[in-house]
């Protein structure tokens, strides 16, 4: 007689039943997606960096220590110092956290209050979406850089204002997006219906249709996260954005990096590599993201 | 068709109002005053009575209302005015960065169009290899570094460089010089800024090629030409590549228009005395006029391009017109 766990195993009903184990999910997903998971890789290194910052460093990234003065890379500081005698790699590591937290405020921020206004745009229709496009035209006819110069001329330099100077110019971004496709959910007849059961609009627009449209924001949302370390520190470089003694990628090219650019070079170009691999990253991330969710949304 | 052209026309204008608005006002806002910059710029201990004459020349002592007014008419006779820092007439100001920064943008449009199209074909034929990922990285990577740090690694690798191999450091200059006069002079100095807004933009336009590329190659003509045996360099360059560019020049003429939002960084790290650099100095220095003209004159590209860019689908695609 055969035993039914023989039967099981040869019907391979049992692989259909169970999960794979996440090893082979990994495996799986990185001969498809490898730039994608590299990307991946990336971002959770430097959310780990942030958050062990403090257990990772043995130095202080603020205080200033001027007997190690411009010390070249070596045993002691991996990185070398800076004009300050501060530890680079230290203010590298702690300058993961300034850039994870504008990045994903930003993002957060500017991508919520766009899902909402695109996808309320794509409800109400008529005039009050043809006004609001109207708007929405204005503030994207402004090159971002513009934009976040004025913001933060406006309300004054320091990661808060960073941060809002930087989301304004992301909510039309991410309404516009969201609205083209809120557009075709609209049509669906269960939207119909709902209004029919005498649903508010709230309720509609919140219950009904955002969970429809995640899709494209999520995919926003992770392109804003690399977008907005980049423009921190473009920011932050011109003077306009964090202001020091906080550790920033974008400020620590600033000044010092500069002037001492030929006697001590590794001041200029670690900060930059470390820009360059967090939003490459975070791309790369974005991008598998997109193609796995939506391939529709190539152009994006 | 008619009627869309004249709808589409008339949509720009409420865009063109709501800048102005914008940028009025944003300006408005941004705390300092011109007058107490300008003479506390002079050493000497400013006057208040001379503060108010001067606001009183600028017409900054007007009625707000009347200030835009002023503003908007003057755009729509086309005189911008003059600078209120300089007091030079702004297109004064203009004519003397714009061949600099036009000079650039052309250059940086040349080097993106020999980086994208070769790059975004190799991508695109060898799609999911080891050459499509590095490729695709290289192209991402055009995004990811900033472009400001690339300008100071490109000063940097000049400077070692030239110091190992030719004895002595060498910078580009500073100067500008017009192509007419001294054309190595010239392009010794606006290369590297092209170079560095060059593969900043190439980034989007290979990724275009390659996604436009895949697309056509997938066509029923495609397999048509192979099947009669046609070499697959034939069938690349004469039968695909040509009906995927359509978006690829797309891309490349919207992007033009943003690259007075990118030569601000790049200008400022090679120290050039474009438009952007122009506009830095006008915010810092609180000149509304010359500010709201320089904003004024990027929205109205932008706008203008997109239109083109509209028309020129609607054109292509009879569908779109009649939505």
């Amino acid at each position: 007689m055969v035993a039914v766990s023989e039967i099981r195993a040869e019907s391979g009903f049992e692989n259909l039943v169970q999960k794979k184990p996440w090893h082979q999910v990994t495996l799986e997903l990185t001969r498809k997606y490898p730039l994608g998971v590299f990307g991946a890789v990336v971002v959770v290194v430097m959310i780990l960096l942030a958050v062990f910052a403090n257990v990772l460093s043995p130095y202080d990234p603020e205080e200033n220590a001027f007997e190690f003065m411009l010390t070249p890379p070596g045993a002691d500081f991996w990185l070398g110092t800076d004009q300050f005698g501060r530890d680079i790699l230290t203010r590298i590591i702690y300058g993961a956290r300034t850039a994870l937290f504008v990045g994903f405020s930003c993002a957060m921020i500017g991508a919520c209050i766009g899902l909402v206004l695109g996808v309320a745009s794509a409800y109400f229709g008529g005039r009050f979406d043809l006004i609001f496009q109207r708007v929405m035209d204005v503030f994207m006819a402004f090159p971002l850089i513009i934009m976040a110069m004025a913001v933060v001329s406006i309300f004054g330099t320091g990661t808060q204002n960073v941060i809002i100077a930087i989301t304004i110019p992301f909510i039309p971004r991410c309404a516009r997006v969201v609205r083209s496709s809120a557009l075709s959910i609209r049509e669906i007849p269960y939207v119909d219906a709902a209004r029919a059961l005498g649903y508010s609009h709230t309720r509609i627009i919140l219950r009904h249709m955002v969970p429809n449209v995640m899709a494209p924001f999520l995919i926003m949302l992770t392109a804003f996260v690399g977008q907005a370390i980049l423009l921190e520190a473009s920011l932050s470089y011109l003077g306009l954005g964090v202001q020091e003694p906080t550790p920033a990628w974008g400020l620590m090219l600033q000044g010092g990096a500069e002037e001492y650019a030929e006697s001590a070079p590794w001041m200029a170009i670690w900060p930059g590599i470390a820009i360059s691999l967090a939003v490459f990253g975070f791309n790369l991330f974005g991008d598998a993201l997109r193609d796995v969710l939506d391939p529709k949304l190539r152009s994006l | 068709m008619y009627k869309y052209i004249v709808k589409r026309i008339l949509l720009m204008i409420p865009t063109l109002i709501g800048a102005a608005v914008l940028v009025f006002f944003l300006l408005r806002l941004i705390p300092g005053d011109i007058c107490e910059l300008r003479l506390a710029g002079t050493g000497l201990y400013a006057d208040p009575a001379e503060i108010e004459l001067c606001r009183n020349n600028l017409g900054l002592n007007d009625h707000i209302l009347v200030q835009f007014a002023d503003f908007v008419m003057g755009f729509l006779i086309f005189d911008l005015g003059d600078s209120m820092w300089t007091g030079k007439p702004i297109t004064f100001e203009i004519g003397l960065r714009f061949q600099l920064s036009l000079q650039v943008a052309f250059m940086a449009t040349f080097v993106a169009v020999i980086i994208s199209i070769p790059l975004g074909v190799i991508s695109a034929v060898k799609q999911d290899t080891w050459i499509d990922y590095v490729v695709r990285s290289f192209s991402i990577l055009g995004i990811a570094i900033p472009s400001f740090w690339l300008g100071i690694m490109i000063i940097l690798g000049l400077l070692i460089f030239t110091q190992h191999w030719l004895g002595e450091p060498w910078m580009p200059p500073i100067e500008y010089v017009s192509p007419l006069e001294d054309l190595g002079g010239n392009l010794a100095q606006l290369i590297w800024p092209a170079v560095a807004t060059g593969y900043r933009y190439s980034a989007v336009a290979t990724r275009m090629t390659r996604s436009a590329l895949l697309e056509v190659l997938r066509e029923d003509y495609i397999r048509t030409a192979r099947a009669k045996g046609l070499l697959e360099k034939i069938v690349i360059n004469r039968h695909a590549l040509k009906n995927s560019l359509l978006p690829v020049v797309t891309v490349i003429g919207i992007e033009f228009a943003f690259l007075m939002g990118g030569l601000v960084v790049t200008e400022q790290v090679f120290n050039l005395n474009g438009l952007g650099k122009l506009f830095v100095e006008s915010v810092l220095n609180n000149d509304y006029s010359l500010t709201q003209a320089l904003v004024m004159i990027v929205v109205a590209v932008f706008v203008f391009t997109n239109l083109v860019v509209d028309l020129f689908y609607a054109w292509l695609d009879p569908r779109i017109r009649y939505s």
